[in-house]
C-alpha cells in the first residue's frame, strides 16, 4: 500500500523519537494536571492532605508547573519540532541517536523533578526550581536538541526554511541562554546552591528569565506547532505567509525586554519598570497579527470549524491566545497591575494562556500527529475528541471567569480604607471572600483533567489499532 | 542595579546577532518567493508516498478504528 513506489527515495524519517515525545506529553500532561487538581483542592480544603509535607502546597505547586510547563509542553514541543523540522526539511534527523539521548535525558530531568521537589530541594526560583544537577543535565539535553535541531536544517533538501522553524529555533535559542544565565549559582552541596546574583538584581535576572519562558518556550514554541498544523489540518495555506514572517522577526525582536513588568511597585527603579511595560504593550502588535494571520486560515473554509474538532481545538487556541495577550499587556500598565498584582487575576491570566492557548494548542497538534505517526488517518474516536473539546472549553470558562472575579473582588477589599485611613477588611476575609471562587475553580480544573484523560483513552486506543511504520522520505519533485 | 550591566549589553548582543542572521535570511534568499511557500508545506506532488502527511488520494489506508 505504501510502499508501492519507494525506489527513489530509501532513506526513511526518524520518527521513533516523534512518538516517544508524543505519547510522554500525553502521561505527562494527566500527571501535571492531576497535581494541579489536588494543589486547587488544597487551596479550598487546606487540612486536605493531612500535613504531610511532602504534599504540602509549597512542594506540590512547584511541581504542578514544571510538569504542565517543562514535561508536558516540553514533551510536545519535542514531538512536534522534530516532526516539523523532518517533514518541511525533507530529510532524517540530523544525529538520531542523539535524539534518542535528548527523550531519555529529558525524561530523567522530570522524574528527578518529580522526586526532588516534594522533597523540599528547590532553588526557589520560580519555574526555575530544579537545583544545580539537574540544571546541569537540562544544559546538556538542551545543547544536544539544539544540534539536532539546527542539524535537521542544515542538512535540509528543500531550500526555503518553513516559518514554523524558525519559531523552533528562536524557543531554542533563547531557552539555552535563559536557562544557563539564571541557574547561575554557587553549589554549597550536592542538593543546595545560592544565586549568583543577590536581592534586586536577583529578582530582576530571575524575570527577565521568566517572563521570556513565557514569551520563548510558551509561545514561540507553540507558534511554531500553530503555523504548521493549522495549514495541515485545515488542508489550507496560512492567511499570509508574508505576515508571519514579519510576525516572527517583530516578535523576536521586542519580548526580550518585557520581564520587568512581573517587578511593578517593588525595589526595581521606576525607569525600569516602565520600560516593561512599554515593551509589554509593544508586544500586543506582533501577537494580534500572528493570532489573526492564523484565524484568517480558515477563511474562506469556515465550515470546517463545524465539523472537525481538531480544527475547533487549534482555533479555539488562537482565541484565548488574543485574549491573554491582550489582557497581559493590560495588567502591565502601572495602574491596572496596582489592582491585579498579588491576587488570583494573575492566577487566571496564566491559566487562560496555559489551558487554554498552550494546552489547546498542543491537544489539537497531538491529535493530528499521534495517529499518522502509527500508520493511522485518524483518532481511534473523533467523538471523543468532540467530547475532550467541550469538557475543556466549559472548564477553562468556570477557571478563568472564577479567577478575574476573586482576582479584582481580592484587589478592591485589600486597597479599600476607612475614612481614618485604616483598612476596611482583614486579609482572611477577603481569603473567606475568595471560597466560593476557589470552589468555582476546582470544577472547572476537575474539568479540564477529565478532558485530558479522555484523550489518553483515544490515544490509548489509536495506538492499539495502529502500527509504527516507517515512513519513506519523498524524493522531490524540484530538488 | 549593576545587573543591567550585564543584562543590557547581552540584549545588545543578542539583538545584533539577530539581526545579523536576518541579514542572512533576507540576502540569501529565503524571502525572495513568499507567495508560493505557505503552499510548499500542503503540495501533494512533493511529497506523494508519505502516510504521515495523509494519503494523496485519501483512500491508502482507513483507520481500523474509524468512528
Amino acid at each position: 500500500m505504501v510502499a508501492s513506489a519507494q525506489v527513489a527515495a530509501p532513506v526513511n524519517y526518524t520518527d521513533e523519537t516523534v512518538r516517544g515525545f508524543a505519547l510522554a506529553a500525553v502521561l505527562w500532561g494527566v500527571v501535571g494536571m492531576l497535581v494541579g487538581v489536588v494543589i486547587a483542592a488544597q487551596l479550598a480544603f487546606p487540612d486536605l492532605t493531612y500535613g504531610i509535607p511532602w504534599l504540602s502546597y509549597g512542594r506540590l505547586r512547584p511541581l504542578h508547573t514544571n510538569a504542565v510547563i517543562f514535561a508536558f509542553g516540553g514533551c510536545a514541543l519535542f514531538a512536534t519540532s522534530y516532526h516539523v523540522a523532518q517533514r518541511t526539511c525533507q530529510v532524517p534527523l540530523f544525529l538520531p541517536w542523539l535524539a534518542k539521548f535528548t527523550f531519555w535525558g529529558w525524561n530523567l530531568v522530570i522524574v528527578l523533578a518529580a522526586i526532588t521537589l516534594p522533597l523540599g530541594i528547590t532553588q526557589g526560583k520560580e519555574y526555575a526550581e530544579l537545583e544545580w544537577p539537574i540544571d546541569l543535565l537540562i544544559a546538556v539535553v538542551w545543547v544536544s536538541y539544539a544540534i539536532v535541531f539546527f542539524g535537521t536544517i542544515g542538512t535540509r533538501r528543500v531550500r526555503h526554511i518553513y516559518v514554523a522553524n524558525w519559531f523552533f529555533g528562536a524557543f531554542i535559542i533563547a531557552v539555552a541562554l535563559l536557562h544557563i544565565v539564571n541557574s547561575a549559582v554557587m553549589p554549597v552541596s550536592f542538593w543546595k546552591s545560592y544565586s549568583a546574583y543577590a536581592g534586586v538584581q536577583d529578582a530582576m535576572v530571575q524575570w527577565w528569565y521568566g517572563h521570556n519562558a513565557v514569551g520563548f518556550f510558551l509561545t514561540a514554541g507553540f507558534l511554531g506547532m500553530m503555523y504548521y498544523y493549522i495549514p495541515k489540518q485545515a488542508e489550507r495555506p496560512v492567511y499570509s505567509y508574508r505576515l508571519s514572517i514579519v510576525h516572527f522577526w517583530a516578535l523576536i525582536f521586542t519580548y526580550m525586554w518585557a520581564g520587568p513588568h512581573h517587578l511593578h511597585y517593588t525595589a526595581l527603579p521606576d525607569w525600569a519598570q516602565s520600560i516593561g511595560m512599554i515593551f509589554s504593550l509593544v508586544l500586543l502588535a506582533p501577537s494580534w497579527g500572528g493570532m489573526i494571520n492564523g484565524v484568517m486560515t480558515l477563511s474562506g473554509a469556515w465550515h470546517k470549524l463545524r465539523d472537525d474538532p481538531i480544527l475547533k481545538f487549534l482555533i479555539v487556541s488562537l482565541s484565548f491566545y488574543g485574549m491573554s495577550t491582550f489582557e497581559g499587556p493590560m495588567m502591565s500598565i502601572k495602574t491596572v497591575n496596582a489592582l491585579s498584582h498579588y491576587t488570583d487575576w494573575t492566577i487566571g491570566h496564566v491559566h487562560s494562556g496555559a489551558l487554554g492557548w498552550v494546552g489547546f494548542m498542543t491537544m489539537g497538534s497531538l491529535y493530528y500527529l499521534i495517529p499518522r505517526m502509527f500508520g493511522q488517518i485518524r483518532m481511534y474516536s473523533t467523538r471523543a475528541i468532540e467530547l475532550h473539546f467541550w469538557i475543556a472549553t466549559l472548564g477553562i470558562v468556570l477557571y478563568i471567569a472564577a479567577m478575574w472575579i476573586a482576582g479584582v473582588m481580592q484587589g478592591l477589599m485589600w486597597r479599600a480604607l476607612n475614612p481614618d485611613g485604616t483598612l476596611v477588611y482583614t486579609f482572611v476575609e477577603g481569603v473567606k471572600a475568595t471560597w466560593p471562587f476557589y470552589m468555582v475553580r476546582l470544577v472547572g480544573g476537575l474539568m479540564y483533567l477529565a478532558g485530558m484523560g479522555v484523550m489518553a483513552w483515544n490515544v490509548v486506543m489509536t495506538v492499539r489499532s495502529g502500527r509504527a511504520l516507517p515512513s519513506p522520505i519523498p524524493r522531490l519533485a524540484h530538488a | 542595579m549593576e545587573i543591567l550591566y550585564l543584562l543590557i549589553p547581552m540584549s545588545a548582543v543578542l539583538v545584533l546577532c539577530i539581526l545579523g542572521v536576518f541579514a542572512w535570511a533576507l540576502h540569501g534568499g529565503q524571502f525572495d518567493d513568499l507567495e508560493q511557500q505557505g503552499e510548499q508545506i500542503l503540495d501533494r506532488a512533493a511529497t506523494p508516498f508519505d502516510p504521515h502527511q495523509g494519503p494523496p488520494e485519501g483512500d491508502a489506508e482507513e483507520s481500523v478504528g474509524r468512528r
